[in-house]
């Protein structure tokens, strides 16, 4: 009896939807400012395409959905597999072992090459081995920059979180800066651990650790605001991912802090922040260029033999510093989501 | 089940029991114990100790701008933990309602920044969106005879992959544009995002919000028809229908209240920060239930208040945020939260319990 009703509510919904819609767009509600139309079209970064024959590469993360930086890797990957002629498979879990499973998939598959990221070495050992015996040549990237040779990969292109963190710490000693907030927005990750601890070990200062929720914006701005309410003698906040760096903008006006704020990685809304000088300075480990030339390695190793790093050093991506001085140059970049 | 459903009525019906105090020592005592025996109490007593204890342990919370911090991060659950409350009363769960947040603040996003329209475009559109998503969750509960978990959990996967894969198929990044630029934007941030002035504390609209939204639904709740019928469908829906209460329509209409709820705080989310990651909300749901649950809505539904999980919201924002004003080890966050609302938990129970044994 009752049932006519959300029938007849369901064909209104979108009736009504589609009306409002219309007539919104009819009554001009066009903004003037802002928006796609104001966004410049630039292009990727694409420098032609080779003749080599196709061949297929898997690219296993431990990504989890949704995350920014990750996305920036998959870009670099994307835009050296369409150079290079090569077919990208693309796949990830922050699961360890769900990872694991997806290298052997690769591996079923047949592919050419495997590039993979080392969060949890342990779990991949195994799978890993086996790529070796089906003669898959294998290269790490973003993490495992102390165990990709233990493991036998055949190169390594990263940063290591704790020299990126000591870079960061040795930066606020020129500062002046006297006591620091390392904001982590996973509580548990090793890599965003590893950085505060190198932050903990170059910087002269105090470091002092903050955990936060990070799939709630509110929640790690009223946490951030609570931190810097709670001890006025914070002078830096430290964030390890620029979304976080921009909401700890916002805590440090709510608390009437003084605090400057610091970030591990870079998007395009924090370029802004920093020429806009709101956020002083980014760690930049180049999520983009770790993507490309992990791609970009296992095509030159399949066409020319070639190793990088000679097979025996890790290719360091950062870290490199964005700040007001070069954040110009970078900024178009960012933009497109490419650095 | 139908004790509880009973009770509810019961206990608030009495028009007011302080006036006439003729019957002297049993007056007095009855009206305690009914005090006691209501849903909101125990959580009441619960929170006011989480607020004691952080009163005398950390310093910094006695200043008024950081019990506004506190409200705040009160506000954003407790906005969502009202019509999540009411949903259980009628007997539903809405495990969607997390990332459903998100999924409306993207759309008012992508939609203005695309078409590059004015943002109250995006806004309203957004609104029909969240209250369709409710409303597809309720029919399909209402005409499946499904478990709402079944329903809403597949709903709660689809949102999380429809975020992530529209945001990156429109703006080929896992946030959405930056919108603050762009016509109506200030506008919309007074009405969702504001804050104002009292007696220099900052304070932000959405505890005013949290608060007049709190007030209408107990209103609704103990004082309609409406009202009346949540309690019925959660209590026995069979009997509900028996009596000529239209389970269909209260059942869909409270999954579109959690629409709304979702919309309104996704807004303020948007305006706040003028970007949305599309990863984010995952495992709020969860905060929102328990903030249900902690303030006396029963899981098995049909019995609870909206006063409850304003203290439960609150509750959840003074542990938060009270140990980081304490200033206690970072690594024990978690366990210390858990501790706490467990604590209060207890609290909760031993309340009811003593107010039912007598």
């Amino acid at each position: 009896m009752d049932s006519s009703s959300p029938a007849r509510s369901r064909r209104i919904v979108p009736a009504v939807a589609m009306a409002a819609a219309v007539a919104l767009t009819l009554a001009g509600c066009s903004s003037s400012s802002g928006g796609k139309k104001s966004e410049e079209s630039a292009d990727g970064a694409s420098a032609g395409k080779a003749s080599t024959p196709q061949m297929t590469v898997a690219l296993v993360t431990h990504q989890s959905p949704g995350d920014t930086f990750w996305d920036i890797v998959r870009k670099g990957a994307e835009a050296a597999a369409a150079k290079d002629n090569v077919k990208l498979i693309y796949s990830a879990d922050p699961n360890a072992g769900n990872q694991a499973n997806l290298v052997q998939n690769a591996i079923d598959q047949k592919v050419d090459g495997i590039a993979v990221t080392l969060a949890k070495p342990d779990a991949l050992k195994d799978v890993i081995s086996k790529a070796s015996t089906a003669k898959i040549p294998v290269v790490g990237l973003n993490s495992g920059v102390s165990e990709w040779q233990k493991l036998g990969l055949m190169e390594f292109f990263g940063q290591d979180e704790t020299v990126a963190g000591e870079a960061l710490g040795k930066r606020l000693n020129e500062a002046g800066a006297k006591k620091a907030v390392c904001v982590i927005q996973e509580q548990g990750n090793i890599g965003l651990t590893q950085r505060c601890d190198g932050v903990k070990k170059t910087f002269t200062g105090t470091t002092e650790v903050l955990n936060v929720n990070g799939t709630d914006m509110p929640s790690v701005k009223s946490t951030i605001t609570a931190k810097l309410t709670q001890d006025k003698a914070i002078d830096y906040v430290v964030t390890l991912g620029a979304p976080f760096a921009l909401t700890a903008t916002q805590s440090v006006t709510d608390a009437g802090s003084k605090a400057k704020i610091a970030t591990f990685d870079l998007n395009k809304d924090l370029t802004g922040a920093i020429s806009k000088g709101t956020i002083e300075f980014a760690v930049d480990q180049q999520p983009w260029l770790q993507g490309y030339l992990a791609i970009d390695s296992l095509w030159l190793y399949k066409t020319n033999g070639n190793y990088m790093g000679g097979g025996e050093q890790p290719v360091l991506t950062g870290p490199a510093f964005v700040d007001k001085s070069n954040v110009a140059a970078v900024a178009a970049f960012a933009a497109k989501g490419t650095r | 089940m139908s004790m509880t459903h009973h009770a509810e009525p019961a206990v608030t019906s009495p028009p007011a029991p302080g006036p006439k105090e003729s019957d002297g020592r049993t007056a007095r005592r009855s009206l305690a114990l009914r005090l006691l025996g209501r849903p909101e109490v125990g959580v009441f007593l619960g929170a006011a100790a989480v607020y004691v204890f952080f009163l005398i342990t950390a310093p910094p919370v006695r200043d008024g701008s950081s019990m506004a911090n506190i409200l705040y991060q009160s506000s954003t659950i407790g906005i969502m933990a009202l019509p999540v409350a009411l949903l259980m009363i009628g007997g539903e769960f809405d495990l969607s309602a997390g990332v459903a947040v998100i999924t409306s603040a993207l759309t008012a996003s992508m939609l203005s920044y695309q078409l590059t329209m004015n943002v109250w475009v995006g806004v309203i559109v957004a609104l029909l969106v969240s209250l369709g998503i409710g409303f597809l969750n309720g029919w399909l509960v209402v005409r499946t005879g499904l478990p709402s978990f079944l329903i809403t959990l597949g709903s709660f996967l689809i949102l999380q992959g429809v975020n992530l894969a529209v945001t990156k198929l429109v703006t080929e990044n896992v946030a959405t544009d930056d919108i603050s630029t762009m016509d109506g934007f200030d506008q919309a941030k007074k009405v969702f995002a504001s804050s104002f002035d009292v007696g220099g504390v900052q304070v932000k609209i959405t505890i005013v919000y949290w608060l007049v939204f709190a007030a209408i639904a107990t209103w609704v709740l103990l004082r309609t028809k409406y009202g009346n019928w949540i309690f019925a469908v959660g209590g026995n829906k069979e009997s509900a229908r028996a009596v000529g209460v239209p389970v269909a329509f209260t059942k869909i209409t409270l999954f579109m209240l959690v629409g709304f709820g979702a919309w309104f705080v996704g807004m303020h989310q948007l305006f706040t920060f003028n970007t949305v990651q599309s990863g984010e909300g995952v495992g709020q749901e969860l905060i929102y239930i328990s903030a249900a649950v902690i303030g006396g809505c029963l899981l098995t539904g049909g019995a609870g208040s909206a006063i409850g999980p304003v203290f439960g919201a609150f509750m959840f924002g003074m542990v938060q945020q009270g140990i980081v004003y304490a200033g206690w080890n970072p690594d024990w966050f978690k366990a210390f939260l858990g501790v706490m609302l467990l604590g209060a938990v207890m609290i909760n129970l031993w309340v009811q319990r003593t107010a039912t044994r007598r």
